[in-house]
């Protein structure tokens, strides 16, 4: 089966790295959904969503991504955020809470979190 | 002499609190500075593939986003300097001050007005003390800094950039992490930016697609490279501080453990004179009482 090399970078650190068959993000014109040997592509991501990547091993790791950017070549796959989150990091809690927030970034940030975490928002 | 003797006891007491000082300082400089490195290196990979992918976005748009374009007559520089907010750190402080002093006066040949901006206590303390105006400050950040930090000197300083009065150029003095040993103020020009190109050549050139286009992504990724630069930039700060702190502080507790030698020698010594005086002292008046009591 084709595979991908895929890179999840936040700012201050590596979340995730390794092979993966399929990417899915949202880009600011729409879903999108990445196979092996994609085009070449620079996307920007929108905010309050999250990022899935489905790994060889049958595994789907899911993140929530802030200020993000894709990033598709023939090297890979990277994507690149501000501030992001593991699903497993994620407290479902307090991104409850922080949907009733009154800063709209903070919103947007608990939607993230809660859809990367499997959560209806 | 017992006078001599407490005044060197109160200063072996002095010097030892001080000690105690140093060595915790240097303690919590030498625990902090292995993490300060990981975050550098661990900061690596994002501003890297940041670099690639704006170098990819470069080449296939026209360059014309103000960001990237220099003004034709400078007038305004904006120059951020990155300080420590605690002192006990050696030369740290004043070496990035004197190099901001020195791109300042650079600017001014150049027919163009220094704007300040200031991170850190201690360059906050030094230019106020001097009554210069700082258009822009943030503390509290210095030797375990957050993005968050960057992003917000990189706002301001991008809004002001990009305003009609504000200024034509961004420049940032802060401390470079060469080594653990080395550590030099550098003074670098953030905007109008000049993209690092990494020189290695892309084997496939298929042009990129771009979501959305390419002078809106230009112009929303523009300015998150400007805040990676400076987040960087204070994590070298950051590592840079905490190793000068490290070696300044393990000179003054060598320097008081030198002193506190000293002093105990003296203060023996001293101790050992006035012992001496007073069995001879008491040796004198037996005697002069055994001679007084023969004379009878």
């Amino acid at each position: 089966m084709a595979e991908m090399s895929v890179e999840l970078v936040a700012v201050e650190r590596r979340l995730w790295s390794g092979q993966a068959t399929m990417v899915l993000a949202r880009t600011i014109e729409g879903e999108i959904g990445i196979l092996p040997r994609h085009i070449p592509l620079l996307g920007q991501l929108v905010d309050g969503h999250a990022v899935e990547i489905r790994t060889t091993e049958g595994e789907v790791v899911r993140a929530a991504v802030h200020g993000g950017f894709i990033s598709i070549s023939d090297r890979g796959v990277s994507i690149l955020a501000e501030s992001a989150e593991l699903a497993d990091e994620i407290d479902v809690n307090a991104a409850r809470a922080g949907l009733d927030s009154d800063d709209e970034s903070e919103r947007t940030r608990a939607a993230a979190q809660l859809r990367a975490a499997g959560q209806t928002v | 002499m017992p006078a001599e003797i407490r005044i060197l006891r109160q200063k072996i007491k002095a010097v030892k609190s001080t000690q105690k000082i140093t060595r915790a300082y240097e303690l919590i400089a030498t625990s902090r500075l292995p993490k300060a490195q990981q975050r550098m290196a661990a900061a690596r990979p994002y501003a890297e593939e940041i670099t690639r992918a704006l170098t990819e976005l470069a080449t296939a748009s026209t360059l014309d986003h103000p960001l990237l374009v220099a003004r034709p007559e400078p007038k305004r520089a904006a120059v951020l300097v990155v300080t420590s907010d605690k002192g006990m750190c050696g030369a740290y402080n004043s070496s990035v001050l004197k190099r901001a002093e020195e791109l300042q006066s650079l600017l001014r040949e150049q027919g163009k007005t220094p704007v300040l901006y200031v991170i850190g206590r201690k360059g906050m303390t030094y230019y106020n003390f001097r009554n210069r105006e700082l258009t822009g400050s943030w503390y509290g950040v210095s030797d375990q800094p957050t993005y968050a930090a960057a992003a917000e000197a990189g706002q301001a300083l991008v809004e002001s950039f990009m305003s009609e009065e504000g200024v034509d150029e961004v420049h940032v003095v802060y401390t470079e992490f060469k080594s653990m040993l080395t550590q030099t103020p550098v003074a670098k020009q953030v905007a109008p930016l000049e993209v690092e190109y990494n020189e290695e050549p892309t084997t496939s050139r298929t042009s990129y697609e771009f979501e959305p286009e390419a002078e809106q992504l230009l112009g929303a990724l523009l300015p998150k490279y400007i805040n990676t630069r400076l987040f960087s930039a204070l994590l070298d700060a950051a590592a840079s501080e905490l190793a000068s702190r490290q070696r300044a502080m393990k000179a003054a507790t060598d320097n008081a453990n030198d002193l506190l030698r000293d002093y105990s020698r003296q203060a023996n010594a001293a101790r050992q004179a006035q012992i001496t005086q007073e069995i001879s002292e008491i040796v004198g008046g037996a005697n002069a009482l055994a001679d007084a009591g023969s004379d009878e």
